[in-house]
């Protein structure tokens, strides 16, 4: 359960990463194929080295998608319905690599916010990436 | 059960040296151990004898838990020194954590988690892709000898 608090706080951290979300995106998902190797198999088909133009703007992607999410997260369902059919039909992502991601992403947050990223920020962040995940893995069955 | 040994490169064994020589336990086993408390808080429940954990704030000035922190933290030393034998290094951790203090090894996971946040919130950009993998990977034994007395 997200607090009123913890929204704005997830809001405003996506807000100010939005510009940067090429940067934050790569990193993210470089992290995850460098600790779960497994989770290249699904990128076979792109060129995921060290900020390729691929890699770039498929980070890019995702965290457009995550900080579009956190504007209004009461909405989720809504605002993921296209990404909930992509996901579910075309890519089918086990689900279980949203959470390795997830934990990247976090691992990269912490390393950009340094202190910053507060025990508080990192549980509402926490929170909000399993909502996300859980959102966009409900149309697989 | 078969052990199966864990295998270093020379470079993972330079990784990890570093990051714990460099390691500033008294700053970082705290954090580590406040973070687990505050983003998952069932994890609260084998700490009811250490005070105040009302909320974020009261966790993270608690001495109790600051010093505990420290103690797990230090927990993590054996595993450095014995690195070609995690698995019999744990052999009694594994048995107190079992028998005695009832830890569901899942939260093993959730602390080690919450450590490499923090080490990854301190040390930057130095804190590469492959030097959290070879974070992980060292943790991940650690959590798994931890586990392996329960039955």
């Amino acid at each position: 359960m997200l607090s009123k608090k913890e929204r704005e706080l997830i809001s405003e951290i996506w807000g100010r990463l939005t510009p940067v979300a090429e940067d934050i995106g790569a990193e993210a998902l470089l992290r995850m194929f460098a600790s779960f190797p497994g989770t290249k198999t699904y990128f076979s088909h792109l060129d995921i080295s060290f900020r390729s133009a691929h890699l770039l703007s498929h980070g890019k992607k995702i965290v457009l998608a995550i900080a579009e999410g956190a504007k209004d997260i009461s909405q989720l369902t809504v605002t993921l319905a296209p990404l909930q059919t992509l996901h579910a039909y075309q890519l089918r992502i086990d689900p279980t690599n949203f959470k390795l991601f997830s934990h990247c992403m976090l691992v990269t947050l912490a390393c950009h916010m340094g202190e910053d990223f507060t025990p508080t920020a990192h549980a509402a962040m926490d929170k909000y990436l399993s909502a996300f995940a859980a959102v966009l893995a409900e149309k697989y069955r | 059960t078969r052990a199966v040994v864990v295998e270093w490169t020379v470079k993972e064994r330079s990784i990890i040296s570093s990051i714990f020589s460099n390691l500033d336990y008294e700053d970082v086993g705290p954090k580590a151990l406040c973070r687990c408390l505050i983003v998952y808080p069932w994890t609260q429940r084998h700490f009811s004898t250490f005070g105040n954990l009302y909320d974020a704030e009261a966790i993270k000035t608690n001495a109790n838990i600051a010093a505990h922190g420290i103690k797990v933290l230090h927990g993590l030393d054996l595993a450095v020194k014995n690195m070609d034998n995690i698995k019999e290094a744990y052999t009694k951790l594994s048995t107190l954590h079992s028998e005695k203090l009832h830890v569901d090894p899942d939260n093993f996971k959730l602390l080690v988690d919450c450590l490499t946040i923090v080490v990854a919130a301190k040390m930057g950009s130095d804190f590469k892709p492959d030097v959290q993998a070879t974070f992980q990977k060292f943790l991940a034994a650690v959590v798994s000898a931890l586990g392996k007395q329960y039955h």
